[in-house]
């Protein structure tokens, strides 16, 4: 099974309404990409708990429907 | 904690090892190219650390997921602090982070 770009941006959108998502599929296989998501929602959390955030957005399709989501997760400030 | 019933063979398993990574293979065969990587890092710094291989445990494979709401494996524990994946502890390694995590925990590491 594989997921969409679209789809993956779309749920995470979804979970965090503010987000700015940028996706890259990194071996065209939809298995396998690489997302930054950048979000106030972030402020103040850890790296965990941020990923958990967008994990949780996508609602359990992470090791199901996508083997490998590369994360890079931040909130507005610190994105200098 | 629910009572799923690897919880305390997990919390156990983590309460015993200062440095612990569930992994998909052990640190000398890895089977998943996120696992090498953790244990590469690890590797490269010379921490001690125990591997938990988790294609021998379907229950501890599943279980580690719900234990730490975390989707994937691997996942690395820090006297018994779960720190992240394969992405996270990449990333803490380039910024700093983890050597200073290190340091806040006592763990004896090599600066490389």
């Amino acid at each position: 099974m594989a997921m969409e770009a679209a789809e993956i941006e779309r749920l995470i959108k979804e979970g965090l309404p503010d987000a700015e998502v940028h996706i890259e599929d990194l071996r065209g296989d939809g298995d396998h990409y690489s997302a930054r998501v950048i979000s106030k929602a972030f402020t103040g959390k850890s790296r965990v708990q941020q990923h958990q955030m967008v994990y949780a957005a996508l609602k359990g399709s992470m090791d199901g429907a996508l083997h490998a989501l590369g994360l890079q997760t931040s909130a507005p400030e610190d994105d200098a | 904690m629910t009572d799923n019933p690897v919880f305390a063979r997990i919390q156990a398993d983590i309460d015993g090892n200062d440095v612990l990574l569930y992994m998909k293979g052990n640190p000398m065969f890895p089977q998943c190219g996120f696992s090498a990587a953790v244990v590469g890092v690890l590797s490269q710094m010379k921490v001690k650390f125990k591997g938990v291989d988790v294609l021998q445990d379907m229950e501890v494979r599943e279980g580690i997921k719900a234990f730490s709401n975390w989707p994937t494996i691997p996942q690395l524990y820090i006297k018994g602090e779960f720190v992240g994946g394969c992405d996270i502890v990449r990333e803490m390694y380039s910024t700093g982070e983890l050597q200073k995590l290190f340091d806040a925990k006592g763990i004896a590491y090599e600066n490389v």
